[in-house]
């Protein structure tokens, strides 16, 4: 048992803890990002959904997954509390690497000069607790509708438009994208060193890998918003 | 030509300290940061006042004594390099030069700009050594070392513990110095029969001591005197998961 006392007071477990729980975070935001290109594929044109939007027959889809195994709704929650978990476990390691690294430095410099922390480096941890706000108000704004003006249960195509129709509304979104892409840029390639996984031919590619993924995954987002603004998407 | 220098003056560890505002008058650039220093101190000692204290021995780069942060850049602003192998002629007239000593929990300061790396000591002591039996000396080479080993090992052991990963991470964290130490001799043959052990007992030190943990903002790595590489700190990482799954007598 001593033995696993000691893992979990470790600074360098907290760090796993936080790059696992940021890899689901990534492969979960991979796939949301995904699943929300249907928002450009407009309507069924024939078949049994004919004349439904496509988005909205995919987030029916997802209540649907695992069937006949799994009953109406249940893989949906079981990722669901899968990512609660892998999000507080997130902020739970935050808070006590904060805490060790404010007792490494507890005097300031008068002077500091960064010589290789980027930006998106020295912003870790305000940029996670601006996502933080934006999951709380995208799940009540497009999940269950609780800040939205004209939310329809299962019409997510509509509520993605009128939504994003707001300008206020649609500023948000963006910036918090912006936010997540920078996260997710130090996030991605700090995991790896993190965990360990480097390699002389591999070096590179992290930092490679970091930049893509999300430079992919923010401005895709940030293009949902932008086409309905921009009127390319419309009811 | 002539500087103006802020310095952190500070009587004793219980002294809260603070900065002090010094001329340097007729700075040769040919001199090093600190012989400007020791000009410095000698019109200080002449005007009655006390010199300013600073960490130095042999002036080659090569101890690890000397070390502290000008200008907000631990060794100051040649990569590279040591304190005492920065010469002036990297400064120009009317420059303002802010003279601190590196902070972390784990450097408590002792005097101005000398801080008590002891703290690196006891890490040093928690696995960095291996053990053989004596007996008569063995042949050269008896032990075959593969290249790459040996030259990544060579890298590592380059450190000379001066501190100043420490005192330009953001976090005053020692994860640098640490991985170096660890792997120098975890690369090598000779370093197998601890390996584990040697991991587990360095980190759980470093991490006892007041240190932060690592944000990998890199920093360290580009103010280490030796050039040391964070690829260092993922292998230390690394070692210490696969540690974790194996017994404590391994």
């Amino acid at each position: 048992m001593q033995w696993m006392i000691e893992i979990y007071r470790s600074a360098m477990f907290k760090k796993v803890v936080m790059a696992v729980t940021g890899l689901m975070l990534f492969g979960f935001v991979i796939g949301h990002v995904a699943g929300n290109l249907k928002i450009y594929q407009g309507k069924y044109v024939d078949g049994i959904h004919q004349g439904e939007y496509k988005l909205d027959v995919y987030a029916e889809g997802l209540r649907e997954l695992g069937a006949p195994v799994l009953g109406h709704g249940q893989a949906l929650w079981i990722a669901r509390i899968g990512l609660l978990l892998a999000v507080a476990l997130h902020i739970w390691s935050a808070y006590q690497l904060t805490l060790v690294n404010r007792r490494g430095r507890p005097q300031a410099y008068q002077k500091v000069t960064p010589q290789a922390s980027t930006y998106a480096s020295r912003t870790m941890r305000w940029g996670g607790v601006i996502i933080l706000f934006f999951i709380v108000y995208h799940i009540l704004h497009l999940t269950t509708g609780s800040v939205h003006q004209s939310f329809e249960a299962g019409q997510v195509f509509h509520n993605v438009v009128r939504g994003f129709s707001n300008p206020l509304v649609s500023g948000f979104y963006i910036l918090a994208n912006l936010a997540l892409g920078l996260h997710l840029y130090h996030g991605i390639w700090s995991l790896f060193q993190s965990l360990g996984l480097n390699g002389q031919r591999f070096n590179d590619l992290r930092h490679k890998i970091a930049v893509a993924f999300a430079l992919i995954i923010s401005l895709t987002n940030i293009s949902f918003p932008v086409a309905v603004l921009t009127g390319v998407v419309h009811l | 030509m002539d500087l103006k220098l802020h310095v952190w003056r500070q009587k004793d560890a219980s002294d809260p300290g603070s900065m002090v505002e010094y001329q340097a008058k007729d700075v040769s650039p040919d001199m090093s940061f600190l012989e400007m220093l020791d000009v410095v101190n000698e019109s200080l000692v002449q005007k009655g006042e006390e010199p300013i204290a600073f960490d130095h021995d042999c002036r080659e780069g090569i101890c690890g004594a000397c070390g502290m942060m000008i200008n907000g850049v631990a060794h100051g602003p040649q990569r590279g390099t040591t304190t005492c192998q920065l010469h002036m002629r990297h400064f120009n007239d009317g420059d303002v030069v802010y003279i601190e000593p590196w902070r972390s929990g784990a450097f408590p300061v002792l005097k101005d700009l000398m801080v008590d790396r002891g703290a690196f000591d006891r890490i040093i002591q928690a696995g960095g050594y291996i053990s053989v039996n004596t007996g008569s000396a063995p042949d050269a080479n008896e032990i075959p070392v593969p290249k790459q080993a040996a030259d990544t090992a060579f890298e590592a052991a380059a450190c000379i513990g001066c501190g100043a990963c420490v005192a330009q991470c953001p976090n005053g964290a020692a994860q640098l110095f640490t991985s170096a130490k660890v792997s120098h001799l975890g690369l090598m043959p000779q370093g197998q029969p601890e390996r584990w052990r040697r991991v587990r007992g360095m980190v759980a030190q470093m991490e006892e001591e007041a240190f932060g943990s690592c944000s990998n903002h890199l920093e360290c790595e580009a103010v280490c005197p030796k050039e040391i590489s964070v690829d260092f700190i993922a292998r230390m990482n690394r070692d210490y998961i696969k540690a974790t799954f194996k017994g404590d007598d391994s």
